[in-house]
């Protein structure tokens, strides 16, 4: 479970959360709605520890994440990421990139981590293309590496950032029809995302996000048939 | 064809010459190189700032012409300090901490190169900050630094030719030697540039090799 309670946080000036409060429950999808800057990226970022916040409460599993006590490293290996921009490590191939982390972090025998890596890239449909560079991958195909990446540590809880704003139009659905798949295997997942139809058709909850304020949260046929927020109403009348 | 006095043995003498050249070349590669990644990460890690003594330090042997480097080390180490290192030693100590110092700034300019959004991804993946240097902006700087080090290490093995002042008899000495005896400069000089030209060629060609083997990634 993941509890977020009463973050704050700042960039400079700039308070970018505002007070947010979210639990989200194992197995849960929630997605995240709103404009760009409303703080809904830098929420994630900050649950894995990436950032720190000024004031508030995240915990997962019942570790406090930014506790001074807390190692994070080991706390990031039950929480997946994965960003807008992929991040493929260019000098490791496909099947590297993926075996790194679960052999340096986790110790796993390099047979075990590359049986783990194979399952993992099958899986996202990169099968074969293990022996290839990632300069050679197509932005999606990059995409579902990165989460091919992200799920060899075994997560319990993966976090997308808009993992599909950086991508050509025509390949963004093939990231959506992975993301869906792991959601439909019981994945709890929080993303953030600007597809709206993704966020209806797969969402548990899904959280409308406003300048630093989670304005309205709720079923996604509430939210999407009967939004309660005036901001809501605004926002997805424009994205409409 | 065309006299000359030069002999078999003036050529070993060249040969040995070109030896001490590679010695001190090597030598003061290895530990400058080693010197200039500790100082270039240290640099980056603490920031411009924090750094900035640090950053002083390696800008007076960037700055100061190493001639004059050499000639005051030998006279710091004998006068103030009295040991008696070897000329050698002292060639070795005042050619590392010169290549430490350009190293430095190859070091942080190829780590600055590393996106940090890379770094985040790896350490979101539960690396630490030394696995993350290790495994992912250890190898990717080196793509970067790589041209402008084999740069600075064909520099080195050049401007190695001043150790002449601390008494260290290399590649340029020798002729220098032999010349006086001589009196043949254009032969032997032509012949001393051919030495360094086959001391330089492989570790350009070296580079090179990478280069293109890495562009494949």
């Amino acid at each position: 479970m993941i509890e977020i309670h009463d973050v704050h946080k700042s960039f400079g000036k700039l308070e970018v959360l505002k007070g947010i409060e979210l639990t989200v429950d194992k197995g849960e999808v929630v997605t995240i709605i709103g404009g760009s800057g409303s703080g809904k990226s830098t929420l994630l970022t900050c649950i894995n520890g990436l950032e720190p916040i000024a004031s508030g409460r995240i915990v997962v599993d019942g570790t406090e994440v930014h506790a001074k006590s807390t190692d994070l490293n080991k706390l990031r290996q039950k929480i997946g990421i994965v960003f807008q921009q992929w991040n493929a490590f260019p000098h490791l191939t496909v099947l590297e990139n993926v075996t790194l982390a679960p052999r340096k972090v986790l110790g796993m025998g390099k047979a075990e981590a590359e049986e783990i890596a194979r399952t993992q890239l099958a899986h996202v449909g990169l099968g074969d293309k293990l022996a290839t560079y990632p300069s050679r991958l197509s932005g999606g195909q990059q995409q579902r590496m990165a989460i091919a990446r992200a799920l060899a540590m075994s997560p319990d809880y993966m976090l997308f950032d808009e993992v599909t704003s950086a991508l050509d139009p025509q390949l963004v659905g093939e990231v959506l029809e992975t993301l869906k798949m792991l959601a439909e295997e019981g994945m709890t997942m929080i993303c953030v995302t600007h597809e709206m139809a993704f966020a209806r058709d797969v969402s548990n909850r899904v959280a409308y996000f406003h300048k630093g304020v989670m304005a309205e949260i709720g079923v996604p046929e509430q939210i999407f048939g009967d939004p309660q927020h005036p901001e809501t109403k605004k926002f997805l009348a424009s994205v409409r | 064809m065309f006299d000359t006095a030069l002999s078999s043995a003036d050529l070993i003498f060249l040969a040995k010459g070109a030896g001490m050249t590679i010695v001190v070349t090597a030598i003061s590669v290895a530990i400058g190189t080693v010197l200039g990644i500790v100082f270039g990460v240290i640099r980056v890690q603490l920031g411009t700032v924090y750094a900035a003594p640090l950053t002083f330090f390696l800008d007076i042997f960037r700055s100061v012409p190493l001639l004059i480097q050499l000639v005051l080390a030998n006279a710091f180490m004998g006068m103030v300090l009295r040991v008696q290192f070897s000329g050698l030693t002292v060639a070795c100590m005042v050619l590392s901490l010169y290549t430490a110092a350009y190293c430095a700034e190859i070091v942080r300019g190829g780590i600055d190169a590393v996106p940090t959004t890379t770094r985040r991804a790896a350490r979101s993946l539960g690396m630490s900050w030394g696995q993350d240097m290790r495994h992912i902006v250890m190898p990717l700087a080196t793509r970067v630094a790589l041209p402008s080090w084999i740069g600075l290490a064909l520099g080195v093995m050049k401007d190695s030719a001043l150790v002449y002042v601390v008494q260290v008899t290399e590649l340029l000495k020798s002729t220098q030697i032999l010349i006086t005896r001589l009196q043949e400069p254009m032969l032997l000089l032509l012949i001393c540039g051919a030495f360094y030209f086959v001391i330089s060629f492989p570790l350009a060609r070296f580079g090179g090799y990478l280069e293109k083997r890495w562009s494949n990634d």
